[in-house]
């Protein structure tokens, strides 16, 4: 039932979180849910705040002692240590080439393996309400970094599962969806705290089934929306840069006529338009939900002759099929390492493609789709190693390094090396051990999940839930007893308690 | 046309029909052709059950200690010995376990594995049926024996599933079933195994654990008492039913009655014969689950339960096993410790209730032994772990005498790794149900061959 529900709820996004909104059983709480505005990339001042803010809060340093450090890039170090200082790794080595000033915080970590934060490319995580501009094909103008909560307790419970990034997405409703969030899993902090400063701004496209409607009849009274086909979705896709191009056209004609010395009228700003006009230009990278190889070559093909990239394909569990074709396009893929059959297009899904892909040439990751595979995403890039016979190194940087690079950020996640951000996850054994979990998760150098806080936090969370448990019953009573027929609001005297 | 299509054409009724029309016989008939083709590998068993040694191996009966260098043989689908100083018969064919270990099969306590297959497509699912009422469904009838999730399904190590439909409140029964046969009777190994509740939930949605508004909390708890008054009434119903087919075996003068499948088909329940898997999940309704059981004096096994921790005394003086699963799920509350269905085991162990896990799943039951692990990894002993997924459930479901342990006597449900099966990095090398030994290819391997020679 549960995984029925994943399915549904996320693989099948558009059918779930359109019904939840049709039905309005989010409504109620969307509005009254406390949400701390977004920081908007293109802000610099708010963006500069956020830094300061972050860093003084991790102003404490720390050294982790004596643990397997994972490097991701250069290796495994046995008996290493890790000095974090101003929130970001400032030592990395064997215990005694690291150390650490006096007043540093110490993690003993011996028996213990460290390695980076867990990079998800694929996440829905802390989105308030539909994650669905469902309304229009191209609904590019929405941007999820706007609807951000940061009171999502999956972001908490992925912490404690070692994902410290994530790239946030629109839902695959539409063949353009919104715009897209790269975030920092920054539990405790202002959402405006999240984004992570010089992460690029991205776009959610999709492909097949769920742009098409396949898996979802709209409510009574609604109409079926185009597309309805995979014919209707490339046209879809295609029409919106061509549009972008006229777009950009009316206003370079509008310019010109002004330095002729014209007084022309200047054409209307549309923010969809400006959003694909940035896409041509490189400035929004594209992630496209997709599943089948003729689908995965039709986007290739709209991308090359419209003149526009992608950075990566998003699930493409048919990629193993057009391996070669996508790494001659320099296009990444984020896929599930062994979800399959949950629709048509999924049929042909196999735990290989990572393998496949990955030997082909394509740079490749794992992510969730699901606030649940988000907390082991270690595990499924241990599957490659399974199925395929990925070295554990590539097998590594799965969930590590490749979804850095892919969400260009690899210069400052998804390895332990000197100068990158302090995002680093403590594991009780070697993380593609099914019986390890996390022990400590640090997120730009602060402490975000301790197994050992968490369970002294429960004992506190208990008393404090019982307590006002008490409170509300007691108050209860007392308002019941207060409201006794025969006495009027005005005579009632709450601290008359005789009987 | 291939000889072959034109065979299947001649022996399908509905492509006889088709004659007529050419062009649609002939695809139809390649239809078929191929997913014969895609089937190929799917041979489930070679029909053959030879006398095998498997010697050197680290024997792991689960039921005893592991055995280092230990011998194992069997013969006509059964365990003959096992342990160190076995003697390997003459004419056995062997195997040298060198390096490797030996385990019994494992055996996921709750899956709908063959009665799907794309979960989306609703002509490939039969896992529920219409209604809220429905005990006389049996899920070994829809078991697809080709079903390509099924070999999937083996690549880890599983043999055996508890295989069950979910539809509505009295969902049916469901089968412990083998993952090798031609026919869903050869994979039998018990059915009706038992009769599938899942327990009326105080809800008002599909999507929300709280009912939105106070509207929508009143429908909802009308909702509720509607469904289990339904329950009460079939039960009470099925009590009467087995009380007048009683007394009519005894006294063949009192009145005959009609028969009547569906509450027949609660006879065995409402008389203790049969157990009830009763799921349910939340606190409240887990505690409802109980009272309802009571009543009707019911032999239960509680499923699902991930709130089990606050029900401890209740299930240990009823005596009741609970099946956990699927492990990797979220906590139902949000503001449950995050690990929460993690702990779920070593709470019931540390209470001494016994309990098996399940995937409930199908396209990925083949992760069970990874769900299994992840209660290692929060505090259950790895031997218990391996327990939940082998003779556990065996034990739960009254089969501990064929499956679940490497035994002398028990069915050759044998699985041959390289390590341990619950870590993902373990690869499992050969595997043997009742004595046959299983290809662990699949339609996913042939898939990755293929693609893996594209030019």
């Amino acid at each position: 039932m549960k995984i029925l529900k994943d399915v549904v709820g996320c693989r099948l996004s558009v059918v779930t979180r359109s019904i939840r909104y049709v039905v309005g059983a989010r409504l109620a709480t969307v509005g009254t849910t406390k949400r701390q505005p977004t920081t908007d990339n293109r802000q610099p001042l708010l963006a500069l705040a956020f830094i300061f803010l972050a860093t003084a809060a991790s102003a404490q340093d720390i050294v982790i002692r004596d643990a397997t450090i994972l490097t991701i890039t250069h290796g495994k170090i046995e008996h290493g240590s890790i000095l974090v200082h101003g929130g970001k790794i400032a030592a990395v080595g064997t215990n005694d080439q690291v150390k650490a000033p006096a007043n540093a915080q110490v993690i003993d970590a011996a028996g213990k393996f460290v390695m980076p934060g867990i990079v998800d490319t694929h996440s829905h995580t802390a989105v308030e309400g539909s994650v669905n501009e469902i309304s229009l094909p191209n609904s590019g103008m929405v941007r999820i970094g706007d609807v951000l909560n940061n009171e999502d307790i999956n972001v908490y419970r992925q912490l404690a599962g070692g994902t410290t990034t994530a790239l946030v997405l629109h839902g695959s409703a539409n063949p353009i969806g919104g715009q897209s969030q790269i975030v920092k899993w920054k539990w405790g902090h202002p959402v405006s705290e999240w984004p992570i400063a010089d992460a690029p701004r991205t776009i959610k496209f999709a492909l097949g089934e769920n742009p098409k409607s396949s898996n979802f009849r709209p409510p009574p009274g609604i109409p079926a929306q185009y597309p309805q086909t995979r014919m209707g979705v490339e046209e879809v896709i295609r029409q919106s840069f061509i549009d972008a191009k006229d777009y950009t056209a009316r206003w370079d004609e509008y310019e010109a006529r002004k330095k002729r010395g014209e007084n022309p009228i200047p054409p209307r700003h549309d923010i969809l338009m400006e959003t694909m006009v940035d896409i041509l230009k490189g400035k929004i990278d594209v992630h496209s939900h997709c599943y089948r190889s003729d689908e995965i070559m039709m986007l290739l093909n709209v991308a090359d002759e419209e003149g526009f990239k992608i950075r990566e394909l998003q699930h493409v569990l048919e990629g193993y099929k057009v391996a070669k074709e996508i790494a001659a396009h320099g296009v990444g893929g984020g896929t599930f390492i062994d979800w399959w059959g949950f629709k048509a297009e999924a049929w042909d899904a196999i735990p290989y493609n990572v393998a496949l892909m990955t030997r082909a040439g394509v740079l490749t990751s794992v992510n969730s789709d699901s606030d649940e595979l988000a907390r082991h995403l270690n595990q499924d890039a241990a599957k490659a190693m399974k199925y395929g016979g990925l070295s554990e190194e590539e097998a590594l940087k799965l969930c590590t390094l490749n979804g850095a690079k892919q969400l260009r950020l690899d210069h400052r996640i998804g390895s332990i090396d000197v100068g990158k951000d302090a995002d680093i996850v403590i594991w009780t054994g070697h993380p593609f051990s099914t019986y390890s979990r996390v022990e400590t998760t640090l997120v730009d150098g602060e402490i975000l999940f301790d197994h050992t806080r968490d369970l002294a936090m429960r004992k506190d969370m208990a008393t404090e839930k019982k307590e006002r448990l008490k409170k509300e019953a007691d108050e209860e009573a007392k308002n019941k007893k207060n409201a006794k027929p025969g006495k009027s609001d005005d005579e009632a005297k709450p601290e008359v308690t005789n009987d | 046309m291939t000889n072959e299509a034109r065979s299947a054409s001649s022996v399908a009724p509905a492509a006889r029909r088709l004659d007529r029309w050419r062009l649609a016989g002939g695809l139809l008939a390649c239809m078929i052709a191929t997913s014969a083709f895609a089937q190929s590998v799917i041979l489930n068993s070679p029909g053959k059950k030879p006398l095998v040694a498997i010697r050197n191996a680290t024997i792991v009966p689960v039921t005893s200690a592991p055995i280092p260098n230990g011998t194992i043989v069997f013969n006509n689908g059964v365990i003959t010995a096992v342990g160190a100083n076995i003697a390997i018969p003459a004419n056995a064919t062997v195997i040298d376990g060198t390096g490797l270990f030996v385990y019994p099969g494992l055996i996921d306590s709750g899956s709908h594995v063959g009665l799907e297959e794309i979960s989306a497509v609703p002509g490939t699912v039969d896992t529920a049926e219409l209604g809220d009422i429905n005990p006389n469904a049996r899920a070994e009838i829809a078991v697809n024996p080709h079903s390509n999730i099924i070999p999937v399904t083996r690549v880890n190590g599983i043999t055996t599933v508890v295989t069950e439909p979910e539809g509505g409140i009295i969902s049916g029964s469901s089968a412990m079933i083998q993952l090798a046969g031609w026919t869903p009777q050869e994979m039998t190994l018990k059915a009706p195994l038992a009769m599938h509740i899942h327990f009326p939930r105080l809800r008002s949605n599909a999507f929300d654990e709280a009912p939105p508004d106070e509207e929508a909390a009143k429908e909802a708890a009308k909702n509720y008492t509607k469904q289990i008054d339904k329950l009460h009434d079939t039960f009470r119903d099925a009590q009467a039913y087995a009380k007048a087919s009683a007394a009519r075996t005894n006294n063949a003068a009192i009145k005959r009655i009609d028969r009547d499948v569906i509450l027949e088909a609660l006879v065995p329940v409402v008389e203790g014969r049969e157990p009830v898997v009763i799921h349910a999940n939340l606190e409240r309704d887990i505690r409802a689950a109980l009272k309802f059981a009571d009543e009707f004096k019911l032999k239960v096994i509680l499923a699902d339960a991930e709130d089990v921790a606050r029900v401890i005394p209740e299930l240990k003086s009823r005596n009741i096993p609970v099946i956990l699963g699927p492990i990797l799920s979220l906590p139902p509350h949000e503001d449950d410790p995050y690990d929460l269905v993690f702990t779920n085991a070593k709470t019931l162990y540390d209470a001494g209730i016994p309990f098996a896990i399940q995937s409930q799943d199908s396209h990925n039951a083949r992760n069970l032994p990874y769900q299994a692990a992840a209660c290692a990894a929060f505090g259950l002993p790895k031997d218990v772990a391996l327990r939940s997924i082998t003779i556990a459930p065996a034990q739960i479901f009254g089969l501990a005498d064929k499956i679940g342990s490497l035994e002398t006597g028990k069915l050759a449900n044998i699985i041959v790794t390289d390590g341990d099966p619950l870590e993902i990095v373990t690869h499992v090398r050969r595997l043997f149900i009742g004595g046959e030994e299983i290809t662990l290819d699949t339609n996913q391997t042939l898939l990755w061959e293929k693609f893996k020679a594209r030019p």
